[in-house]
């Protein structure tokens, strides 16, 4: 075993701290308006990581899932009732065992990924996000037979201090994702990761390599439904501070997979690209509905110009740069560097849909 | 006893009947993916923005009923051209997977102008069929059938047994099937293969078309038709992807299996298992036979 931060190179490390700098001290300086906190930095850090763990199982292993919403809900549920039932835990305990009850439905979800592929395998996934949601929404006991459908989370509490405030609570979900991003690059680069590509680009190789399918594919959904597990936690607890089925239907396991895609499958930087993104794109339509044609359109039509405009650039991307934003901004940085030096190396990247061309 | 039995039968009757509503949905699926192997996942988007414009024509424009179903046929036949131009022709060398998020984005795109052009309110559609029990079956025989049902039943045959002819007896048909086989030998002998791919999904838009009538007749005109149009999945799991009858029998038995699980195990569970139990059914089948009851073969090669 290496020590986890030798992998990391001194340019990882340097960025690393930059944007903990920001983060932990940039930000809770300069912003103080709680809009800001509540309403686009904890839902971003949130929809991020659940992004994280859609592309551990669809940008790194490349198999089509579509039930990140469900491993939301059930790491959600799972939390509420541990800080009900089980108080010894506190909040971080709570968090990972509830983490761990998600990745149990993701390696039963997952397991049908041994024997199919592509769309076949959307649709055993899709089975995982109708029944979770059903679970939950049938037996009262996981709302603790709550009649009114929609359950105040509980506070944050950590080691007897309350985190209650928006700034409070963006530090949490701060750290959680800090924490979770970190292990998610080192195995993504380390040995983990590597199996996880060779299935991607060509299951029937790798395994005739020596990579256990079984082991890999049951490892990344497991893991991948750890981080839709905790993402869902947070989300419910730090940003809607409610729990309800609805909240976390079938909408928006598709939100999370357009976050995937359009950020940049395979990359950990296009998580958070992809959910800024789609979770900004909105808001900004709408200040322009409201400011610039003062509310002369109609909010549902905006809400439908968002939707054409999603697909839109689902189909674009997919036909000119089906690797996301994430390898726009390499682009960008490339070009940037072969301007400053003449001589540039070309950078060659295993890529996430190397298999998908032909 | 007897009761129990016709209950039982009711039941049975029923859940085939409303398959039928699910095989039409799934035949458009299986159009296009019988020629040109690209699942399209904005079939059900395809459904409800069809369903929405028909709806629109007739009641925003007073356009009769005969002349509004044209114009909306025409309107998908439109957006098979432009689907065909601008979405499918830039993909043809992409992989499956690419087409396949290319085609999720379609369905919001159609999703979010259907909204915009038409309204987000739920709309009545009156086909002048009632969604109740006739009258001459419930006397004589004893079962409760709704006429909606009946008259799907029967649409989907019709268009089942025209498709078949389609596709066995015509030039046309031909050609479909030879771009299906292999779209690159078949545009070498003179296929042509941007005209294939046009009618076929102007021909799965006018399928959606009629499988959006049926649904909105019995649901109401309304978003939850694309939520619907996902249990077509599972059918055509069952099914299999590249046969026709095989989306009629999956529809039948997701019907029916639904329909008796739901009434007799339901209860204990709470109901509401229709949500989920076809997925799982499917996901079993999946473990057994992934090309389905119908499908051809799946075959990888290194």
């Amino acid at each position: 075993m290496k020590p986890v931060l030798m992998t990391y190179t001194r340019r990882d490390i340097i960025n690393f701290c930059v944007l903990m700098f920001l983060g932990l001290i940039i930000i809770p300086t300069f912003i103080s308006t709680e809009y800001w906190y509540t309403s686009i930095l904890i839902p971003w850090l949130c929809l991020a990581l659940a992004t994280i763990g859609q592309q551990i199982v669809m940008g790194y292993t490349g198999q089509l899932a579509l039930g990140a919403a469900g491993f939301m809900a059930a790491g959600a549920f799972a939390m509420f009732n541990l800080i009900l039932r089980v108080p010894d835990l506190g909040f971080f305990g709570s968090l990972i065992v509830s983490g761990l009850i998600a990745a149990a439905f993701g390696i039963l979800f997952g397991l049908p990924s041994l024997k199919v592929r592509g769309i076949y395998l959307m649709v055993a996934t899709l089975a995982s996000q109708f029944f979770i949601i059903w679970m939950i929404d049938k037996f009262g006991w996981f709302k603790n037979y709550d009649s009114s459908g929609i359950i105040t989370a509980q506070d944050i509490v950590i080691l007897g201090k309350p985190f209650t405030t928006p700034l409070a609570m963006y530090l949490v979900c701060l750290g959680v994702t800090a924490v979770l991003t970190l292990l998610a690059m080192n195995m993504a680069r380390g040995s983990t990761g590597r199996n996880w590509m060779a299935v991607r680009d060509m299951d029937i190789a790798a395994e005739s390599m020596g990579v256990s399918l079984l082991k890999t594919k049951v490892q990344a959904f497991a893991i991948s439904a750890f981080y839709c597990g905790v993402a869902g936690a947070l989300f419910a607890f730090c940003y809607l501070k409610s729990l309800e089925p609805v909240a976390f239907d079938i909408k928006l396991s598709f939100k999370i997979l357009f976050m995937c895609i359009l950020g940049g499958l395979g990359t950990i930087n296009g998580a958070f690209i992809g959910a800024a993104f789609i979770l900004l794109f909105p808001v900004l339509l709408n200040s322009v509905g409201n400011n610039v044609f003062h509310g002369a359109i109609d909010a549902t039509i905006i809400s439908s110009i968002e939707q054409v405009i999603f697909g839109l650039l689902m189909i674009i991307f997919m036909i000119y740069e089906p690797l996301g934003m994430a390898k726009l901004w390499e682009n960008f940085k490339q070009n940037i560097k072969s301007k400053l030096s003449s001589s540039s190396i070309k950078n060659l990247k295993s890529s996430p849909l190397k298999n998908l061309k032909k | 006893m007897a009761n129990e039995i016709l209950f039982f039968m009711e039941v049975v009757v029923g859940g085939l009947l409303a398959g039928t509503m699910y095989s039409l949905v799934a035949l458009g699926f299986v159009l296009i993916f019988k020629a040109s192997a690209t699942f399209n996942f904005s079939q059900g988007a395809m459904v409800f923005f069809s369903v929405l414009a028909f709806c629109g024509f007739m009641q925003d424009f007073n356009i009769p009923f005969v002349l509004a179903f044209i114009l909306a046929a025409f309107l998908m036949v439109l957006v098979g051209l432009c689907t065909e131009r601008l979405v499918l022709r830039p993909l043809m060398n992409a992989s499956e997977d690419t087409v396949l998020m290319a085609t999720i984005g379609l369905g919001y795109v159609l999703e979010g102008l259907a909204q915009a052009a038409w309204g987000v309110e739920v709309r009545r559609l009156d086909l002048g069929i009632g969604d109740f029990p006739v009258p001459w079956i419930a006397d004589n025989l004893k079962l409760f059938i709704s006429a909606l049902d009946i008259t799907a039943g029967l649409v989907a045959a019709l268009m089942i047994i025209g498709l078949f002819l389609l596709f066995k007896y015509t030039k046309i048909g031909l050609g479909l099937r030879a771009v299906a086989d292999d779209a690159g030998a078949a545009s070498s002998i003179g296929i042509p293969l941007k005209h294939i791919m046009l009618l076929v999904w102007s021909a799965a838009g006018v399928v959606a078309l009629v499988a959006g009538c049926m649904w909105g007749a019995r649901a109401g005109v309304q978003f939850a038709l694309v939520d619907l149009a996902l249990k077509a999945l599972p059918v055509l799991i069952i099914g299999g992807f590249s046969s026709i009858p095989g989306a009629i029998i999956g529809g039948l038995i997701i019907g029916a299996t639904e329909k008796v699980l739901e009434v007799y195990i339901g209860p204990f569970f709470g109901g509401a298992i229709e949500g989920w139990a076809p997925y799982v059914l499917a996901i079993f089948f999946l473990l057994y036979r992934p090309e389905g009851l119908f499908g051809e073969k799946i075959i990888r090669r290194v």
